[in-house]
């Protein structure tokens, strides 16, 4: 379901900056962010989620809740399932995982995860 | 063809014959018909004076219509039994059907007693029996002042309970020298006395009725009390008369058909409860069983059940009933036991300070032969035990006054009796938890105990909890994974430690990062609290969208305005500036059910610039988002309207002004009618005020939605300090201890207690915290301010409202299609 091809994602892996040439793409700096909450910002044209956990992780995902079609995943409340961090969207309160993208309730939905960084106090996202 | 039986009346025990003869599967084997004077199924007669404190209709009804069809059972609405041809086996009816019967059951019931006293059928006089005498005693008071009831026994106070919640000034009149002569001593009846004076009802006892005083055309002016020789007569004024002083069987079909009656009415029955013609039995207040008339609904129903079971073949037989009996009457408990008029040893517990009164007499052996309790009724489960099990009583004292249910003394016995209506044990009760039945209505609907009266419902609760104790199942309210206790316990640790971030109190009371469960609930602790502005620091990670954008999320992921309109009132010129925003920002505007205006379809980004318009013109914020207080409805009362008593529009504009931004588990609305006419549906609000000639009558829990409730009278005529101080008490009440997303009307219904325990606690004190609640009311009032002005002095909270973090133009609209003249999502 990755929007991320799986092979760049091993190239990122081994090299997360071999992504970087004109593959990541900047959207706010981390003090725009607020610790448990999200923000909706546009990467090539697509609204993504992008949160950033009060333990300091950078986690993103699609914006647009597939429920309700409306672009709102990044409104949602942050919490866990089990350790696990969660968003449940504001419109109908399904909760999606944030580091896999499926959703709690319904699991043959998921939404796209992205891979997200900070460079310099900026908060980056990987372009497909 | 199947045998038929035919029920003649459906009261309460005659439907409680329907359902026993159900309960033995004689709805298949039998046709059933039933016929009824009434056109309204059974109800509640118990419970007739609640029709006046809210209970509907439908709240009274013992079945709803589907049961009678689901069992096939004929239900003949307004077609009384007319004739009784006990040789031909047929029962002739009012609209002439000729209906054969194998079995015949007459369940007909009483009439009320009307003593023969000059202008007792003046226009204003009324018997209290069924809903249609409430129906046309509530029409006739609402043009009189004062009502008399005629009875100081059981059925008369309920009568005078109902009269008082009409708002007239009600008196007593009873001929023997207490109240409730047949089941109370003398002390118990004063006790009781001293609990009806507080109700401000006017009690007149050991007086004879002379006879009502009419006016030249007819109606009543009054009530004529001593006369003869030894006594002045005098006259206390009244539009209204209410006679509630006995009850006559009615066994007219069984008179006519030449059946022995009893020396003072009442179809004579055998143990079988058959009467002296082959296949009719009788069971309820028609019958007269060993000289006896029994006018108590519990024989009844034991009656009801004995004949269920002989038709179907069994033996069960009606050995004549234990008249133990334990009722509430205008909020007071009262019961007695055995023969509370018993002599022997005599032991009395007795306060007079909070009016309770418990006596018990015991015999030479030291066994319990009688019993009465007033304004304290706790003791009754073990008397009625100790009374049938005949065993000698070793510490009486104790069992006058024991401790709450598993305490020191024990556990209730478990053939202790609970419901006394429905005579169940403390062992059923048991019974059924253990079968899974774990919450009150479970076990009300399996055992039917507390349908009859209600009043043991406290009681169910605590065997429920004690045994699910007992057996390792304690209950558990769990307000979510990360909190291992309810909201209101969450809600004292918040209080007692001070503690003001989620986090510390996620790390020392709970576990893991928190849930979109307990996060809102926290914050919403936090702002009932008064701990600032909701959004800064930690807090703005709590808020679910709604509280995060002071807007309330539509479908299409935009938001909609609801700018605050205290009371409904609104000015031209902040009329136009509303229209004006809306033109502007391509809003959709509708009038909400809260007398607002809501403007729907607001992008994220353009809320600060449509907010500085609305604050700019005077408006607030109006919490449409918040599980808040949103708004308090009224109508124009006396500055406008013909027929107002008070100034509704003052009153709602303070109240909306005082407890605006009042965060709560739930939503609370609230109105304020400015007379009995009630035009701004306060009885269907959380709080409610309707005005009086002499103040305000405050009801609470109503609320409209998906499971509509009516509220329910909490006090009267309160002048507008004490009823500003009730409600504050109240809200803050509420806000302490009920669950997450709870309403008002579920909170107070789950309250062991229910309106009585709302009443103890915020008109009586009764926990003694009123002051403290009232202190946080007075917090909550100090430091509120308009969320939205707050957001729009502040450019670091500002700059939360974008939809996109790197377009500084924001998401587009979505798409929108025209209907009636405005834009809506497709």
């Amino acid at each position: 379901m990755s929007r991320v091809p799986d092979a760049a994602l091993d190239v990122a892996a081994r090299n997360p900056d071999a992504l970087g040439a004109g593959r990541w793409e900047g959207v706010c700096r981390i003090h725009d962010l607020t610790p448990d909450r999200g923000v909706a910002a546009l990467v090539d044209g697509v609204p993504v989620a992008v949160f950033l956990l009060s333990g300091g992780e950078l986690l993103a995902i699609d914006d647009l809740d597939p429920f309700s079609g409306a672009s709102v995943l990044s409104r949602g409340i942050v919490g866990d399932v089990a350790g696990e961090p969660t968003v449940a969207s504001p419109v109908y309160k399904q909760r999606f995982l944030l580091r896999t993208g499926r959703c709690i309730e319904d699991p043959s939905v998921s939404v796209v995860t992205w891979p997200v960084r900070v460079r310099g106090g900026r908060v980056e996202v990987a372009v497909p | 063809m199947a045998p038929t039986i035919v029920v003649v009346g459906h009261g309460m025990v005659g439907h409680r014959f329907l359902e026993e003869a159900v309960a033995r599967g004689l709805h298949e084997t039998h046709r059933i018909v039933v016929l009824a004077e009434e056109r309204r199924a059974a109800y509640d007669r118990v419970h007739l004076s609640s029709f006046f404190d809210g209970a509907s209709t439908e709240d009274l009804a013992l079945s709803p219509d589907e049961w009678f069809l689901d069992h096939g059972i004929e239900l003949a609405l307004g077609e009384p039994a007319t004739e009784l041809l006990v040789h031909e086996r047929t029962i002739v009816t009012a609209a002439g059907r000729r209906i054969p019967y194998d079995a015949c059951v007459l369940a007909s019931g009483s009439s009320a007693f009307v003593p023969p006293i000059d202008g007792h059928d003046a226009a204003g006089c009324f018997v209290y029996r069924t809903l249609d005498d409430l129906e046309a005693i509530r029409a006739w008071a609402s043009g009189a002042s004062a009502g008399v009831v005629v009875g100081g026994g059981l059925l008369g106070l309920e009568a005078a309970n109902a009269v008082r919640l009409l708002g007239l000034r009600t008196s007593v009149v009873e001929m023997a020298p207490r109240l409730m002569a047949v089941q109370l001593d003398d002390g118990g009846g004063r006790a009781l006395r001293g609990h009806v004076d507080a109700l401000g009802i006017e009690v007149h006892t050991g007086v004879a009725v002379a006879g009502v005083a009419t006016t030249p055309d007819g109606r009543v002016a009054g009530l004529r009390l001593g006369g003869g020789e030894d006594a002045a007569e005098r006259t206390l004024p009244a539009e209204l008369v209410v006679f509630a002083a006995g009850i006559r069987p009615r066994d007219q079909l069984a008179r006519v058909a030449d059946l022995p009656v009893g020396e003072r009415g009442g179809v004579v029955i055998d143990d079988r409860c058959a009467t002296a013609a082959p296949g009719v039995y009788a069971i309820g207040e028609v019958a007269c069983h060993s000289g006896r008339v029994y006018g108590l609904v519990a024989p009844g129903q034991v009656m009801a059940e004995v004949v269920a079971d002989q038709i179907a073949g069994g033996g069960l037989t009606f050995a004549g009933a234990d008249l133990s009996t334990r009722l509430k009457l205008l909020g007071v408990e009262v019961a007695s036991v055995g023969n509370p008029h018993a002599e022997g040893h005599e032991i009395v517990v007795s306060d007079p300070l909070v009016g309770t009164w418990k006596r018990a007499v015991l015999d030479d052996e030291h066994r319990l032969v009688g019993a009465v309790l007033v304004g304290d009724a706790a003791p009754f489960g073990h008397l009625v035990s100790a009374l049938r099990t005949g065993t000698a009583v070793t510490d009486a004292l104790a069992m006058l006054s024991p401790p709450p249910v598993g305490g020191a003394a024990g556990p209730m016995a478990d053939e202790a009796s609970v419901c006394s209506c429905h005579n169940v044990c403390a062992g059923t009760i048991r019974g059924a938890v253990d079968d899974g039945h774990e919450e009150v209505p479970a076990v009300k609907a399996c055992t039917k105990a507390g349908t009859g009266c209600g009043s043991c419902v406290p009681i169910l609760q605590e065997l429920i909890d004690e045994q699910l104790a007992a057996s390792g199942r304690a209950v558990v309210r769990h307000l979510c994974p990360h909190f291992a206790m309810s909201r209101a316990e969450l809600f004292d640790v918040v209080s007692v430690t001070g503690i003001r971030t989620f986090r510390e109190l996620v790390e020392r009371h709970g576990t893991g990062r928190g849930c979109e469960i307990c996060k809102p609930a926290v914050a919403s602790m936090f702002a009932s609290l008064a701990s600032g502005y909701i959004l800064d620091g930690e807090q703005a990670s709590l808020q679910d969208t709604n509280d995060h954008f002071l807007a309330n999320l539509q479908r299409d992921g935009t938001y909609s305005v609801i700018p605050r309109i205290p009371g409904g009132e609104i000015t031209p010129e902040k009329l136009i500036v509303i229209g004006e925003v809306a033109r502007d920002f391509d809003l959709y505007t509708k009038i909400t059910g809260g007398q607002r205006i809501d403007l729907l379809g607001a992008r994220v980004d353009d809320l600060p610039a449509i907010w500085a318009r609305l604050v700019a013109a005077g408006f607030e914020s109006g919490h449409a988002y918040g599980k808040a207080l949103r708004t308090v409805k009224s109508c124009v009362g006396t500055v406008w309207c013909r027929y107002g008593v008070q100034d509704s529009v003052q009153l709602a504009v303070d109240l909306e002004l005082r407890y605006r931004g009042l965060r709560s588990p739930h939503k609370l609305k609230m109105a304020v009618s400015g007379c009995a006419r009630e035009c701004a549906e306060a009885q269907g609000k959380d709080v409610g005020v309707i005005a009086t000639e002499r103040g305000w009558n405050l009801y609470v829990g109503g609320n409209g939605g998906m499971r509509p409730a009516h509220a329910q009278l909490l006090a009267e005529d309160l002048d507008t300090e004490t009823l500003v101080r009730s409600i504050d008490r109240y809200l803050m009440w509420y806000i302490r201890t009920a669950d997450r997303l709870e309403r008002t009307a579920t909170w107070q219904r789950k309250l062991p207690g229910g309106i009585d325990q709302v009443r103890r606690v915020v008109m009586d004190d009764a926990l003694g915290i009123g002051a403290d609640l009232e202190a946080d009311m007075a917090r909550h009032v100090e430091s509120y301010e308009c969320e939205w002005t707050a957001t729009l002095n502040d450019a670091e909270r500002l700059s939360r409202f974008r939809s996109i973090v790197n377009d500084p133009e924001g998401a587009p609209l979505p798409t929108r299609v025209e209907i009636r003249g405005q834009r809506v999502p497709e």
